[in-house]
């Protein structure tokens, strides 16, 4: 069992770094609906035994992460007729070397972290490096919907450390959480829609006018 | 069962609104969902209830004081609303009238819950209930505004569930997230996660309360939403996010790991305290002005509970005091923005003979938010002073005054340009009794908490600040 929760860590990770080294809106998005279907298998391979709670989990997150929020956003894009991701404040080469510096930076603080036995060594710097790239990607794009994938692929990473505490937490709280991350980005998408409208670019980069 | 009716109430009534066509029916909705909430808070005073959900909802001193200052301060920005929309609503608001009712349902569960996983969910949900409302004028400075305040507060917010699993992890017995067991096994957690812990939800709570650094959205949202939500985002939602903070010092304090806590309390509110004094100099938007005061109210709060002892005490008084005072400065603001049309200070000028009621009004709130005697917010500042140099901290004492000073000043010139000079501009709009109401029982209120404090709310005081490790004055 370990073996597949290892594997599916481990491709979260590699999803990390196809959000940040993607130019094309649309790959990126994809990229995060990949995440998010892999999201929803790990709590069934990292958990022995087969569970309604473990399943149900699963199906939402499946639902949620890898269709409904990625289906939104392509449409938006779709929408909006923008396709690329232009001049991000870090480029592309060294942003794809700062996710290496986060992956390897989250090895090493996890090493230190006195969790108790968690179920494989690759849990929480997966979540880590998937937390940092999350900020890393919020902080240097310049899209707004680039931002909104940034978000959800933070959310991702607090996932899966929470996922180390799955059997615990109750699965009403879970689907809280779910909830709200859903209507979150939901509500982020009709803004994107908006800023489109109004500035005739999805660029964020943009939204200036208000300072001291 | 009064715990679920005050969640599940506002909802219902949110949905009810919403399925209504007509204005009135939706206002209806609106006071009665807001005097019946106010009415079952009030039942809690008189007979506690008990906790419900295994636990997930129960009422204590730190949770009753924030919910008593939520529930009235939503009641006067209900009816105050009902004047606004009377005015300005470019999409009936029907949307308006049922965001406001879901905010309120969130934060009811924010302070009722007792398990930190829930208090985050509740947590999330204010956020993005306010979020239409922000945008209620639809042009392009709300749409900036929404999306600073969305991006930023959503991402703080997540580090806060950050946060919260790693207390989740750092617990090794009881029910997990439930404060009573997190605090009944305070010993036993694993310090190193908990510390990790508390340092996300600092920053996580810190970006929602608008504690600097993590303010920038601030002055954008209240600059552009509608002042009422502003009130209620300065009143009621920050007492919220500090609410969030202040369960986890609790479990800090539980676990004798104040030592770690403290000094980044105190970092953060003085830091606070200096960004507002910075930006409340020369600033010539009063709506902005108004939320780098709310920048150096959160610094307060945060440093009082920073410096413990009867610090903490203030604190609570603090949150009392700033949210009705916030509510009674953004309405009559508000009024003065409607009749005006603007909040570029510079272009309004004679607002006291203009508008007298809500010039008056804002003269008071003035000297109420920058906390002069005989005002609320001078008592619970004066005590967390005291408890800065009573507690071997008179540099933060002597830093504090002056700050306050300067943050004085600032706003006082700002205010009292705006309202004495010369009157140019259309006579006065008509200033609806509804709107001048509410604010004027916030400004009676916060004038009685400044020279008494009722025995019963003394007494939560007491209680609130003990079981966050701090003293009684």
């Amino acid at each position: 069992m370990t073996h597949l929760a290892d594997l599916l860590l481990l491709l979260v990770v590699l999803t990390d770094f196809w959000v940040l080294g993607t130019t094309r809106l649309s790959s990126t998005i994809r990229a995060a609906a990949f995440q998010g279907a892999l999201l929803a298998a790990l709590p069934l391979a990292l958990h022995r035994g087969v569970s309604l709670h473990l399943l149900a989990l699963g199906a939402g997150t499946l639902l949620v992460k890898a269709v409904l929020l990625p289906g939104f956003l392509h449409r938006a894009i779709r929408e909006a007729s923008v396709r690329r991701e232009v001049e991000p404040l870090i480029g592309f080469t060294a942003s794809l070397g700062l996710g290496a510096v986060a992956v390897a930076l989250s090895f090493g603080v996890a090493e230190r972290l006195p969790l108790p036995e968690s179920q494989t060594a690759l849990l929480v710097p997966a979540a880590l490096a998937t937390v940092i790239v999350g900020l890393l990607v919020l902080t240097t794009r310049n899209k707004a919907l680039t931002q909104v994938v940034g978000y959800l692929v933070l959310e991702n990473g607090i996932y899966v450390f929470g996922l180390s505490q799955a059997e615990r937490v109750e699965f009403l709280v879970e689907l809280g959480v779910l909830l709200d991350v859903f209507v979150g980005v939901f509500i982020m998408g009709i803004v994107v829609f908006h800023i489109n409208r109004e500035f005739d670019s999805l660029s964020s980069a943009r939204l200036t006018e208000l300072k001291d | 069962m009064r715990l679920v009716a005050l969640v599940l109430l506002p909802l219902l009534a949110a949905a009810a609104a919403y399925a209504r066509r007509g204005a009135r029916p939706r206002s209806a909705w609106l006071l009665g969902a807001a005097a019946l909430h106010l009415g079952l808070v009030g039942s809690l005073w008189v007979r506690p209830a008990r906790a419900v959900l295994g636990g997930w909802l129960a009422v204590d001193p730190l949770g009753l004081v924030v919910l008593s200052v939520v529930s009235p301060l939503f009641l006067v920005v209900a009816v105050y609303a009902v004047g606004y929309l009377a005015t300005e609503s470019p999409r009936g608001g029907r949307a308006f009238v049922s965001c406001l009712l879901v905010f309120l349902a969130t934060t009811s569960l924010v302070c009722l819950s007792h398990h930190l996983a829930v208090l985050w969910v509740g947590m999330e949900a204010t956020t993005l209930a306010l979020a239409p409302l922000v945008y209620h004028r639809h042009d392009r400075r709300s749409l900036e505004a929404v999306w600073k305040y969305l991006v930023l507060s959503s991402v703080g917010i997540a580090l806060a569930l950050f946060g919260t699993f790693f207390l989740a992890a750092a617990q090794v017995q009881g029910r997990p997230l439930l404060i009573e067991d997190l605090l009944a096994g305070a010993r036993t957690l694993q310090p190193s996660l908990l510390r990790a812990g508390f340092v996300f939800l600092l920053v996580g709570f810190g970006t929602k309360m608008g504690l600097a650094p993590l303010h920038t959205w601030k002055p954008d949202t209240y600059g552009e939403a509608p002042s009422l939500v502003g009130g209620l985002m300065a009143g009621a939602l920050t007492s919220c996010a500090f609410l969030g903070l202040a369960r986890a010092a609790q479990v800090m304090a539980a676990a004798g790991q104040a030592g770690f806590m403290e000094p980044l309390l105190l970092g953060f509110g003085i830091f606070s305290l200096l960004v507002a004094a910075a930006f409340v100099i020369g600033q010539t938007d009063l709506k902005r002005l108004l939320a780098y005061s709310s920048v150096e109210h959160m610094g307060l709060l945060v440093l009082g509970l920073g410096l413990g002892g009867t610090g903490v005490w203030g604190s609570v008084l603090h949150v009392v005091n700033n949210g009705l005072t916030k509510g009674l400065t953004f309405l009559a603001v508000g009024n003065i923005v409607l009749a005006t049309g603007t909040s570029y200070a510079p272009a309004m000028r004679g607002v006291l003979r203009r508008v007298p009621f809500s010039g008056a009004l804002l003269l008071v709130a003035l000297f109420a938010v920058t906390g002069s005697p005989p005002f609320g917010l001078f008592v619970s500042e004066f005590t967390i002073l005291g408890a800065a140099i009573g507690g071997g901290h008179p540099w933060i004492g002597g830093a504090v005054v002056a700050l306050l000073a300067v943050i004085f000043i600032g706003m006082a010139r700002t205010i009292l340009e705006v309202l004495y000079g010369e009157a140019e501009g259309p006579p006065a709009a008509r200033e609806g009794p509804l709107r001048l109401a509410g604010p004027l029982a916030l400004a009676a209120a916060v004038l009685l908490l400044g020279l008494y404090l009722p025995g019963p709310l003394r007494e939560m005081l007491a209680r609130a600040s003990l079981s966050l490790g701090g003293a009684v004055p």
